[in-house]
C-alpha cells in the first residue's frame, strides 16, 4: 500500500509526513511526526489522553485519520509553551499538583485550554463538563478544576490589564 | 490541616516545591514506556485465547511465521517448563499459557513483525486448537460439588483437617480471638448480613507497555512501565530461567497503576521475541487487552455478624468471607481476614476466609487490597447498629475505636495510630453539620490499611557545584520524587530544587522492592534519611579536614559545618564550599542507604459522603464529599491530598459504576472505558481533604504511607449515604441507577435483615 503524503501545520509551524491511509492521527503524530505528547490510553475516543486541537477544534486525534489531517492547523501539548514561558494552564498544574502520575496530562492541557479559549470565565460546573471527555485515575479531578479555575482568572487578568 | 502533637519546625518538609518532574509532564516531553523507540524496532503483539476454559491441543504457527515482515513468533515452548511448586508457577504460566488457558484473553503465543499492522495480522494467523471446557464463572460454581477443577495440584492450603482431593479453594484463613458463642451471649444486639461484590479494574490510563533489546552476547534492556522494575527483572528471569545479571530494567515514566502495575506481563514475551529475532521489539496492550487480560481486583462474598451491647460496645465479631482472585491462588481472602476487624476492638471473634479461582483474568493488588470490601461490610452495619441504638455514627465508631496498645487481630499491639483523631477531624469539621436538601444523604464511613515497609535502597551524590542528586529504586506514580528530595533536604540542609531526585535503573541503584503498600516515601524515604545522615558524617569529617580540628567538634546546622570547639573563630563551611575541595579531601562525596523499613504506620481515614438520590431514574450524584486521613507527616500536602482525593474518585466509582460484565461463557462484555465507565470530572464534586498528622513514630520524619487508605471507605460511605436518602440498605455491588431503583420502588429492596 503507497503511503499518503500529509501537509498541514503543526504548533504554527509547516509540517508534512507520510502515513498509511488507515492510520490514526495520533499514530502519525506520535510515530510518523515524532511528537508524543499526546497518549494512547483507549484509542476509542473515550478517554481524552490523545486530544489535540484540529482547525480549531477539540477532538480524540484516535478518532481521526491521518490523511484528514491534509491542510489542517493542528495543536497539541508541545505547542502550548511560548519558549520557556509555560501556559498560564501549565504553570497552574505544576502550582497546584493537578498531576500525579502525569499521563492524562498533555490531553487535559489541551481540552482545558480549547475550553478557556472558549469561554474565558467558566464555572466550576463548566469547567466539569468541558473536560468530561478526559479520564484521570489519580487526581480525583479536584486539583485540576481548580487548576483550570486558577488559570482563567490569571487570563482574564492579563487580558484586562 | 489538623496536628495533633507537636513536632518539630521542618524547613522543607510539609511544603508544597513544584516537583521536579513535573515540567516535562506537562510539556508533553516526560517518556512514558509507549513513547520510546528503538532503532530497528519490530512490533510484539499477543495471541490471546477466546475461550475462558479450555485445553491447548495444539498451536500452529507456520502460517504465521511465512507472513510479510514476521521476524519472530513464540508460544509457551520457547520458555523452560514449570511445574506446580515453582516458587512463581502462577506468574509463569499466566504470562503465557503453556497446556490449558484459563481465562478469556489468556496469553499463548505472541508475534514480532515490522509493522504493528502486519504483527496483528500474524497473530490471527495462529492456529490453536482447543478443547473447550466448562468454565466456572461465579463463587457459587466454583464451590458447587461438581464443580470442574481449574488447577489438579490446588489443594486447599490451611484446610483443616487437610484437604485430600482438589478443589478450587487455594487457601482458607482463620483468625480468631475470645470466646465468640461467649460474647454472642453478652449482646443486647445481634445483626447478621451479607453482600456481594464484583471484579473491578484499577483502571491506569497507561496501557502496559514495554521495549525490549536483546543483544547477542545474551543480555537484554527492558524499558517499562511498572511499579518495581527490580521485581520486573526478577520475574523475567524466573520465567525465561535467566540469571538476573543478564537483565536490566530501566524504568520509564508510570502511567498510574494502583497495584496493578505490581506484576508483570508482557516484558518476557518482548525479550523472548526479541532474543529469537535479534531485534529490539516493542509491545503496548490495546485497553481491550488491559481489561480481559490484567489486573481486577477479586470479587466477593462476604458475611458478617456482629454482636453489640446496648450502650455500644461491640463483644462479638463473625466473618465468613469469600474472594474469588480470578484464575490462580491470591490473597484476597487472607487480607480481607486482616481487615475486617481490625479498626475496632471486638474481644471476642472468628474469622474464616476462602480465596476462589474462577475462569476470570488472574487478580492484580488495588490499593489497600480486599479493604474497601471488608469496610463496605463493616462500616455500613456498624451504621445500622448505630441508627438502632440511637447513638451518632461517629460517637459509636470513637467508642469501639482501636487506640495505642490495643490487639490487632493478629495479637500484635497497635503503636500509635490516629483513628480517633481522623473520626474527630471530620466531626468538627463544618461539612458534616452542613444541611441537606430533598432526597440527600449523607453517609459516615472509616477505612483502615495495614501499610507495609520492605526493601528500599538510595543513594546520594553530592555535585562538584554543592548540589545534590538523589537516586532512589522506586518509581514515582504519584511525586514521590518530590518527597525524596523534600526530606534530602531537610537533612542535608540543600534548597530542595537544587536536589535533583532520580528513579535509578536495576544497574544504576541498590534492591528496592515494587512501590506498592504505599511503601514509597515511608520505606524509600528511610533510605534516602539514612543516605542523608551518613552523608552528613562525611561531611563533617571533610569540613574537620579543611579546617584542621577535630570532626566532634564540628556540627552540622542548617546545611553548614560550624566549628563548635574552643580554638578561636572558624567561619562555618557551606556544602558547595566542602565539595569544592573534595578533590584534596578524600575523593568524591556519595552516600548510600540500604534497608529493610519497619514499622509502615497503619493509616486511617474516615469520609464523609453527601449524595443526592434521583428517585425517578435511581441516578446517585455526589453533592459533597469530606475526607480526612492520617499521613502520620505530610511531606508534601498538595500530594497527600491528591491521593486522598484520587482514592475517593476510585472508591465512588467502584461504588457507583464500575463492575466487570460477563457473558455466559466469560467472555468480558465491558471492555472499554466507554461501558466500563470510570467516574469522569462531571460525576465528582470538589473532595475537601483533611490531613490529619499523628506521627508514625518508626519513621524520623513520622511518615505514614497515604496512597492506599483513602480508597478503604468511600464505598460505605456512598452505601450509608443512600440508606440516608432513600432508605434503602444497598448489600451488592455497583449500586447502580438500576439496582437503586429496584431499592427504591420495592419499597426497601433489599433493606431490613
Amino acid at each position: 500500500m503507497s503511503r499518503v503524503h500529509v501537509t498541514c501545520t503543526i504548533n504554527g509551524d509547516p509540517a508534512e509526513f507520510l502515513c498509511d491511509g488507515g492510520q490514526t492521527l495520533l499514530d502519525a503524530l506520535r510515530d510518523e511526526v515524532g511528537l508524543t505528547g499526546a497518549k494512547e490510553g483507549c484509542g476509542t475516543g473515550d478517554c481524552g489522553a490523545c486530544s489535540i486541537v484540529m482547525d480549531g477544534r477539540l477532538l480524540c486525534s484516535c478518532l481521526v485519520l491521518a490523511p484528514e489531517a491534509e491542510g489542517t492547523t493542528i495543536s497539541t501539548v508541545e505547542g502550548m509553551a511560548s519558549g520557556d514561558d509555560l501556559h498560564p494552564l501549565q504553570q497552574c498544574f505544576l502550582e497546584g499538583a493537578a498531576l500525579q502520575c502525569g499521563v492524562c496530562t498533555p490531553g487535559f492541557l489541551v481540552a482545558a485550554k480549547a475550553l478557556l479559549d472558549r469561554n474565558p470565565e467558566p464555572t466550576e460546573t463548566e469547567i466539569r463538563y468541558g473536560l468530561a471527555g478526559n479520564l484521570c485515575r489519580c487526581t480525583g479531578y479536584d486539583k485540576i478544576v481548580r487548576a483550570v479555575q486558577a488559570a482563567a482568572t490569571q487570563i482574564t487578568a492579563t487580558n484586562e490589564s | 490541616m489538623t496536628v495533633t502533637e507537636p513536632k518539630p519546625s521542618y524547613k522543607y518538609v510539609g511544603t508544597r516545591p513544584v516537583r521536579h518532574d513535573g515540567l516535562e509532564k506537562v510539556t508533553g516531553r516526560a517518556r512514558f514506556a509507549a513513547d520510546l523507540n528503538m532503532s530497528g524496532q519490530l512490533h510484539g503483539i499477543v495471541v490471546r485465547s477466546p475461550h475462558a476454559h479450555a485445553r491447548i491441543v495444539s498451536i500452529d504457527t507456520s502460517e504465521a511465521e511465512a507472513m510479510p515482515g514476521v521476524k519472530a513468533v513464540i508460544t509457551g515452548d520457547d520458555f523452560p517448563a514449570v511445574e506446580p511448586g515453582h516458587r512463581q508457577y502462577d506468574m509463569c504460566i499466566n504470562v503465557i499459557a503453556r497446556d490449558k488457558v484459563f481465562y478469556e484473553g489468556h496469553a499463548l503465543a505472541a508475534v514480532a513483525a515490522s509493522t504493528r499492522d502486519q504483527a496483528q495480522a500474524a497473530a490471527a494467523a495462529v492456529k490453536v486448537e482447543y478443547e473447550v471446557l466448562p468454565a466456572v464463572l461465579t463463587i457459587d460454581q466454583a464451590l458447587a460439588a461438581d464443580a470442574p477443577v481449574l488447577h489438579a495440584h490446588m489443594m486447599t492450603a490451611g484446610a483443616n483437617p487437610p484437604a485430600e482431593e482438589p478443589s478450587n479453594i487455594s487457601n482458607i484463613t482463620r483468625f480468631s480471638g475470645g470466646e465468640l458463642d461467649a460474647g454472642f451471649a453478652e449482646a443486647d444486639l445481634v445483626i447478621e448480613r451479607e453482600f456481594t461484590t464484583q471484579p473491578v479494574h484499577q483502571g491506569y490510563i497507561e496501557p502496559h507497555a514495554c521495549v525490549a533489546d536483546t543483544g547477542q552476547d545474551g543480555h537484554t534492556t527492558i524499558w517499562c512501565s511498572s511499579q518495581g522494575h527490580f521485581n520486573v527483572r526478577s520475574s523475567t528471569a524466573t520465567l525465561l530461567g535467566w540469571e538476573n545479571t543478564r537483565i536490566r530494567v530501566i524504568p520509564a515514566e508510570i502511567g498510574g497503576g494502583f497495584g496493578g502495575k505490581t506484576t508483570i506481563y508482557l516484558e518476557p514475551l518482548a525479550v523472548a521475541l526479541s532474543a529469537k529475532a535479534g531485534r529490539p521489539v516493542k509491545m503496548v496492550m490495546t485497553r481491550d487487552e488491559v481489561f480481559r487480560a490484567t489486573g481486577p481486583a477479586p470479587g466477593t462474598k462476604l458475611r458478617i455478624k456482629l454482636g453489640v451491647k446496648r450502650d455500644g460496645t461491640l463483644v462479638a465479631g463473625d466473618a465468613y468471607l469469600i474472594y474469588t482472585n480470578g484464575a490462580y491462588a491470591g490473597p484476597g481472602g487472607l487480607l480481607g481476614a486482616m481487615t475486617v476487624f481490625e479498626s475496632y476492638k471486638i474481644p471476642n471473634f472468628e474469622i474464616e476466609a476462602l480465596d476462589v479461582v474462577i475462569n476470570t483474568a488472574r487478580s492484580a493488588a488495588y490499593r489497600a487490597p480486599a479493604a474497601p470490601l471488608t469496610a463496605y461490610a463493616m462500616e455500613t452495619m456498624l451504621d445500622e447498629i448505630a441508627e438502632e441504638l440511637g447513638i451518632d455514627p461517629i460517637d459509636f465508631r470513637i467508642q469501639n475505636a482501636v487506640t495505642e496498645g490495643d490487639p490487632s487481630t493478629m495479637g500484635f499491639p497497635f503503636a500509635r495510630i490516629g483513628f480517633v483523631e481522623c473520626l474527630e477531624a471530620v466531626r468538627d469539621h463544618p461539612n458534616y453539620k452542613a444541611p441537606l436538601g430533598p432526597n440527600q444523604g449523607r453517609g459516615i464511613a472509616a477505612g483502615y490499611w495495614f501499610n507495609i515497609g520492605e526493601s528500599s535502597s538510595a543513594t546520594v551524590n553530592l555535585n562538584e557545584d554543592g548540589t545534590a542528586t538523589v537516586v532512589t529504586g522506586s518509581p514515582d506514580i504519584g511525586g514521590s520524587r518530590a518527597s525524596m528530595a523534600l526530606m534530602a533536604a531537610e537533612e542535608l540542609g540543600i534548597d530542595v530544587y537544587d536536589i535533583r531526585p532520580v528513579v535509578g535503573d536495576t544497574e544504576a541503584v541498590g534492591f528496592t522492592d515494587v512501590t506498592e503498600g504505599s511503601r514509597a516515601t515511608f520505606a524509600t524515604g528511610m533510605a534516602v534519611v539514612e543516605a542523608c545522615r551518613r552523608m552528613v558524617v562525611e561531611l563533617r569529617g571533610r569540613a574537620a579536614k579543611m579546617m584542621g580540628v577535630e570532626v566532634d567538634d564540628i556540627d552540622w546546622v542548617d546545611g553548614q559545618a560550624v566549628y563548635t570547639g574552643s580554638d578561636g573563630d572558624k567561619a562555618p563551611l557551606s556544602v558547595a564550599e566542602i565539595t569544592a575541595k573534595a578533590k584534596r579531601t578524600g575523593g568524591p562525596l556519595t552516600a548510600t542507604g540500604s534497608l529493610e523499613a519497619h514499622g509502615a504506620g497503619p493509616g486511617f481515614a474516615v469520609h464523609v459522603c453527601d449524595l443526592e438520590v434521583d428517585p425517578e431514574t435511581g441516578v446517585v450524584r455526589v453533592v459533597r464529599y469530606t475526607a480526612s486521613q492520617d499521613a502520620g507527616t505530610a511531606i508534601h500536602p498538595s500530594y497527600v491530598e491528591g491521593q486522598i482525593q484520587g482514592g475517593v474518585a476510585q472508591g465512588v466509582g467502584w461504588a457507583l459504576n464500575e463492575e466487570y460484565i460477563y457473558d455466559s461463557d466469560g467472555v468480558m462484555e465491558n471492555p472499554s472505558f466507554l461501558d466500563y465507565r470510570v467516574p469522569v470530572a462531571s460525576d465528582l464534586p470538589m473532595i475537601d481533604a483533611i490531613i490529619v498528622e499523628v506521627p508514625n513514630p518508626a519513621h524520623p520524619y513520622g511518615v505514614r504511607g497515604v496512597g492506599e487508605t483513602g480508597i478503604v471507605p468511600p464505598i460505605p460511605a456512598v452505601a450509608n449515604a443512600i440508606y440516608g436518602a432513600t432508605g434503602c440498605r444497598i448489600r451488592d455491588l455497583p449500586m447502580s441507577p438500576i439496582r437503586v431503583l429496584d431499592a427504591i420502588t420495592s419499597n426497601g429492596g433489599s433493606n431490613g435483615a
